[in-house]
C-alpha cells in the first residue's frame, strides 16, 4: 500500500517552476531579433520536463490522458490542452519562423492556466488568494525574459525584461500584503533584493557586457524558482478548522 | 428533490471516536486514512478554556471545489447531493485534495478516496423502501454507531425529516461557510432562541 498523500510535493512544484519559465521564454522568444526558433525549442523542453515531473506525481500514470476529460471547469485539464497546442507550434517554429507569435500566444495561455490552477485550490489559503494569478503570471514572464537574455539581449528584450521584473515585484508586494505568509518571507526578500534590485542593475549594464545580461537572467530565474518552490510546497498549508460558535451545554 | 445531509450536535458529542472506528470497519480504510474524524478542539486560555469535539469529513458540498478542479471527471455530484469518486477514472493527481477546504480527501493506492456517506447502504436501503437516517440498514455507519445520538442523517429538503426538525429547533452553522461551498454537514450548537 502506498503512503496516503494529501499535499503536492517537489514534483508538482517543478511543473510550476520549469513550466512557468518555459512559457515565459516562449513568449519572450517572440521579442528576439533576429528571430530564432531555438529559444522556443528550449522552452518546449523545459515545459516537457515540468509536465513529466508532475506525471511522476500522479497515482495512475497509465491514465494520464484522463487529464483532458474536464476542460469545462478544471484548469489542470485546460493547462494540458494548452500544452497539446503549444508543443506542435514550438517545434513547427523550427520549420517556419512565422509560427513564433502563435507559439508565444499558446505559451501565455499555458501560463495563465498554471496561475488559475493554484487560484482554484480553495483548501489552501496561500493559493486561493486572487493576487496569486498576477504573481504566477509575472513570475513566469520575468523568468522567461531572463532566460531569453542567454540567447541575445536586444534593447526591446531588455526593456521587456525590466518591465517583467518590475511587474513581478509589484505582484509579489500585492500578494504578500494580502496573504502575509511567513513561509514565503525569505523567498520574497530574495526576490526583491536579488531578483529585482540586483537584476535591474545587471540589466542596466547588459548593453556593455553579455556577462551582466546572463547575471540578470540568473537573478530573475533563481529567485523566481525559489519563490515558486516555497509557494507550492512550504506554503501549501490547509486553512484548518474553526468554530464560529461553541456548543452551549447545561444551564445558561 | 432529496438532499442528503448530516447533522452533528456538538452539545452531545463526547469525542468517543466510535464513529471513526465504525467508519473504518465499514469502509475498510487503510492505516492513516480516516474518512470520519472527530477533532478535539480547545478554545480560549486557561482558566477560561472550553473544549469541543467536532466530527468532520467530506461535507458533500452543494458547490464542491473538488469536483470543479478534477481534470478527469472522476469526482461527480449526484442529484441527491452525494459527492462521489469514480476510481476507474481518477488519475490520482491530488488536485481535489488541495482544493478541499475540509481536508477530507486522501490519495490511497494511486487514487483519491473520501467519505461517501456510505452511499451503497443508502442506495440499497432506499431500493428496499427504507428511509436513510431512520432505518439503520439505510443509514451511514458513523450515524448508526454514535453512542450519544450526536450524529444524524436525513433529507434536508423534506421539512418533516429528522434532520429538518433538528435544524428548525436548534441554532446551527456549517464549516467555513464564507467559502461558498455549501456544505451538506450541519453543526448544532444551541437551542433556537
Amino acid at each position: 500500500m502506498s503512503r496516503p498523500q494529501r499535499h503536492w510535493d517537489a514534483r508538482a512544484a517543478l511543473n510550476f517552476m520549469l513550466g512557468g519559465s518555459g512559457a515565459g521564454l516562449m513568449a519572450a522568444g517572440a521579442l528576439l531579433e533576429p528571430p530564432s526558433p531555438w529559444p522556443l525549442a528550449c522552452a518546449a523542453v523545459l515545459i516537457a520536463v515540468g509536465l513529466t515531473a508532475v506525471w511522476l506525481e500522479i497515482g495512475k500514470k497509465a491514465r494520464a490522458l484522463h487529464v483532458l476529460f474536464n476542460p469545462y471547469t478544471s484548469w489542470m485539464a485546460r493547462e494540458s490542452l494548452a500544452a497539446l497546442l503549444l508543443f506542435p507550434l514550438a517545434f513547427g517554429s523550427i520549420l517556419t519562423l512565422r509560427l513564433i507569435p502563435a507559439a508565444a500566444m499558446a505559451a501565455l495561455v499555458f501560463l495563465w492556466c498554471q496561475a488559475r490552477i493554484l487560484r482554484a485550490s480553495r483548501g489552501i489559503p496561500a493559493w486561493r488568494a486572487p493576487e496569486i494569478v498576477p504573481l504566477v503570471v509575472c513570475t513566469g514572464l520575468a523568468e522567461g525574459a531572463g532566460l531569453a537574455l542567454f540567447f541575445s539581449h536586444p534593447p526591446l528584450l531588455l526593456a521587456a525584461y525590466a518591465l517583467a521584473v518590475t511587474a513581478r515585484a509589484w505582484a509579489w508586494l500585492r500578494y504578500n500584503a494580502a496573504t502575509k505568509n511567513a513561509a514565503l518571507a525569505p523567498a520574497g526578500r530574495s526576490l526583491l533584493a536579488i531578483g529585482t534590485g540586483g537584476a535591474l542593475a545587471c540589466a542596466a549594464l547588459a548593453m556593455d557586457s553579455s556577462a551582466f545580461a546572463w547575471l540578470a537572467g540568473l537573478a530573475a530565474v533563481g529567485t523566481g524558482w525559489r519563490l515558486k518552490f516555497a509557494l507550492v510546497t512550504r506554503a501549501s498549508a490547509y486553512q484548518g478548522f474553526s468554530l464560529p460558535h461553541l456548543p452551549v451545554r447545561g444551564a445558561r | 428533490m432529496t438532499r442528503w445531509a448530516m447533522v452533528a450536535d456538538l452539545r452531545r458529542c463526547v469525542g468517543c471516536q466510535t464513529c471513526t472506528a465504525a467508519c473504518k470497519q465499514a469502509n475498510g480504510t487503510p492505516p492513516g486514512v480516516q474518512w470520519r474524524r472527530v477533532l478535539d478542539l480547545e478554545v480560549g486560555e486557561y482558566p477560561a478554556v472550553k473544549r469541543a469535539f467536532v466530527p468532520v469529513g467530506c461535507m458533500h458540498c452543494d458547490d464542491p471545489p473538488c469536483m470543479h478542479v478534477c481534470p478527469s471527471t472522476a469526482t461527480r455530484k449526484r442529484s441527491d447531493g452525494i459527492v462521489t469518486i469514480d476510481p476507474e477514472l481518477c488519475i490520482g493527481c491530488a488536485y481535489c485534495a488541495v482544493a478541499c477546504p475540509y481536508e477530507a480527501r486522501y490519495k490511497v493506492d494511486g487514487v483519491a478516496t473520501k467519505c461517501t456517506f456510505c452511499v451503497e447502504r443508502i442506495d440499497a436501503g432506499t431500493a428496499k423502501g427504507l428511509t436513510p437516517g431512520v432505518d439503520p440498514e439505510a443509514t451511514p455507519a458513523c450515524v448508526n454507531s454514535c453512542i450519544a445520538n450526536a450524529l444524524h442523517f436525513g433529507d434536508v429538503e423534506d421539512p418533516a425529516s429528522n434532520v429538518s426538525r433538528l435544524l428548525a429547533e436548534n441554532q446551527h452553522f456549517r464549516m467555513s461557510e464564507a467559502l461558498g461551498t455549501g456544505p451538506g454537514f450541519y453543526y448544532l450548537w444551541d437551542k433556537a432562541p
